[in-house]
């Protein structure tokens, strides 16, 4: 078993793990985390490809390296852009949760339905 | 088994439990606390896959700005997250426990049947770096290989800041509201500590954060994480109240925000004008002007960053 193959199955279990808290997690902060889990996990598959792909004296396939630093900084953006929205869904309903018949039965501001 | 494998062994047990442990945390706070490590812990992995770039960008963005603004968020949301503890439906977890293991499964299979010998363009990477004169391969790749996802990139960023601020509530638009109704922030006896680290380290993080700019051109670093180490000075400062957040309505601001994709893309209509085609240096001039957009593009990420990571009304409101 070598370096790749070992974080290529973390990496693959972590993208399992990403997926199911993204769908089950009820709270959208916790689903924007697993995005993220999610994203740490397919950006460590580019990096077992890139180390595999190791040669002329790199210790990895620089491309794929590059495009990973390219992913880290657009998964910070998409994850700030939806921590933005959560808080004004937060400031504005006064709730941040999902599901539309919790927030239907607790808001008793007719304005809020 | 060697000592390094088993090391190896130990690290992805421990990432898998951290993530499953992000997961399955019952308060939000506790998740994102434990997703900063989890970070960490995926730095350490990167420099293990000889991705010392990587490893620099994970644990400044990934782990460390991911982690202010999500324990800034579930720190604003604690308050009501804890009556709304709503569960899924069984139906859902088992339905989603599947898909995830199908697909964890399905990658796994990937991993194991990847070809074997590995398709690669790191000679390419090797053969061509002598048109930029830099050494660091990932470098010649961000900036001249493919320069266009960079400065794309760069609008990604920006287009995100625009997305946060149409967010902010007008009030916090207009300086003066939100100076006369807190007063210019001051520093509490609280905040002894962080207003002390606030003092001490800016200085040797924005030498540190240039270093790793200039270091960039030959060894692991560049603009990216030299710009975040900047951006997370500036928030050391805005988070102990020594400074406020500029006003969103300053023009300096503006011209700060859009001069790395502007250079950007001045440079590489210059190449279209002056060279073969659109991003394309003269090879005389390749190193200098790559060096020039880095320069630009490191001020731009900084002030992103830094913004995007605490929004201003944050800063407002405290």
């Amino acid at each position: 078993m070598s370096t790749a193959t070992v974080f290529g199955l973390c990496a693959a279990a972590v993208v399992g793990l990403g997926l199911y808290g993204l769908i089950a997690s009820p709270q959208p902060l916790r689903k924007v985390l697993a995005f993220n889990l999610l994203g740490g996990g397919a950006f460590l598959f580019f990096g077992v490809v890139a180390r595999r792909g190791a040669a002329a004296g790199f210790g990895g396939d620089p491309i794929p390296q590059a495009l990973v630093i390219t992913g880290i900084v657009v998964a910070f953006s998409a994850t700030a852009l939806a921590i933005a929205l959560l808080l004004r869904l937060f400031e504005v309903a006064g709730s941040a949760t999902l599901s539309t018949d919790a927030s239907g039965s607790a808001d008793t501001d007719p304005t809020g339905a | 088994m060697t000592v390094a494998l088993a090391f190896e062994i130990g690290l992805a047990a421990l990432l898998l439990a951290i993530a499953a442990w992000t997961i399955t945390a019952r308060d939000a706070f506790t998740a994102v606390v434990v997703f900063v490590i989890y970070g960490l812990l995926l730095a350490i992995a990167w420099v293990d896959l000889s991705a010392v770039d990587i490893a620099l960008t994970e644990a400044t963005i990934g782990s460390g700005l991911t982690g202010v603004l999500l324990l800034g968020a579930a720190a604003r949301l604690r308050t009501i997250a804890a009556p709304a503890v709503e569960r899924p439906s069984k139906s859902l977890r088992v339905g989603a426990a599947l898909l995830s293991a199908i697909v964890a499964v399905a990658l796994a299979g990937v991993v194991l049947f990847l070809p074997d010998p590995a398709p690669t363009l790191a000679p390419a990477a090797a053969a061509n770096a002598v048109a930029t004169g830099l050494d660091n391969p990932i470098t010649n790749v961000l900036m001249a290989f493919r320069a266009m996802d960079t400065m794309l990139e760069k609008v990604v960023l920006l287009l995100a800041l625009i997305g946060v601020w149409s967010l902010v509530p007008d009030r916090l638009w207009d300086e003066r509201v939100s100076v006369e109704r807190n007063g210019p922030r001051r520093p509490t006896d609280r905040d002894d500590m962080l207003v002390f680290l606030a003092r001490l380290l800016p200085p040797v993080g924005i030498v540190v954060g240039l270093y790793i700019l200039l270091a960039g051109a030959n060894n692991p670093g560049g603009a990216f994480q030299a710009g975040t180490i900047l951006a997370a000075m500036w928030l050391l400062v805005l988070m102990a109240g020594l400074a406020d957040p500029p006003p969103l309505s300053r023009r300096w601001l503006r011209l700060v925000l859009v001069a790395g994709p502007a250079v950007f893309l001045i440079v590489g209509l210059g190449g279209l004008w002056l060279g073969s085609a659109f991003l394309a240096y003269p090879v005389a001039f390749a190193k200098p002007l790559i060096l020039v957009i880095e320069c630009a593009m490191t001020l731009t990420i900084a002030a992103t960053l830094g913004l995007l990571a605490g929004a201003p009304e944050r800063g407002a409101e405290r």
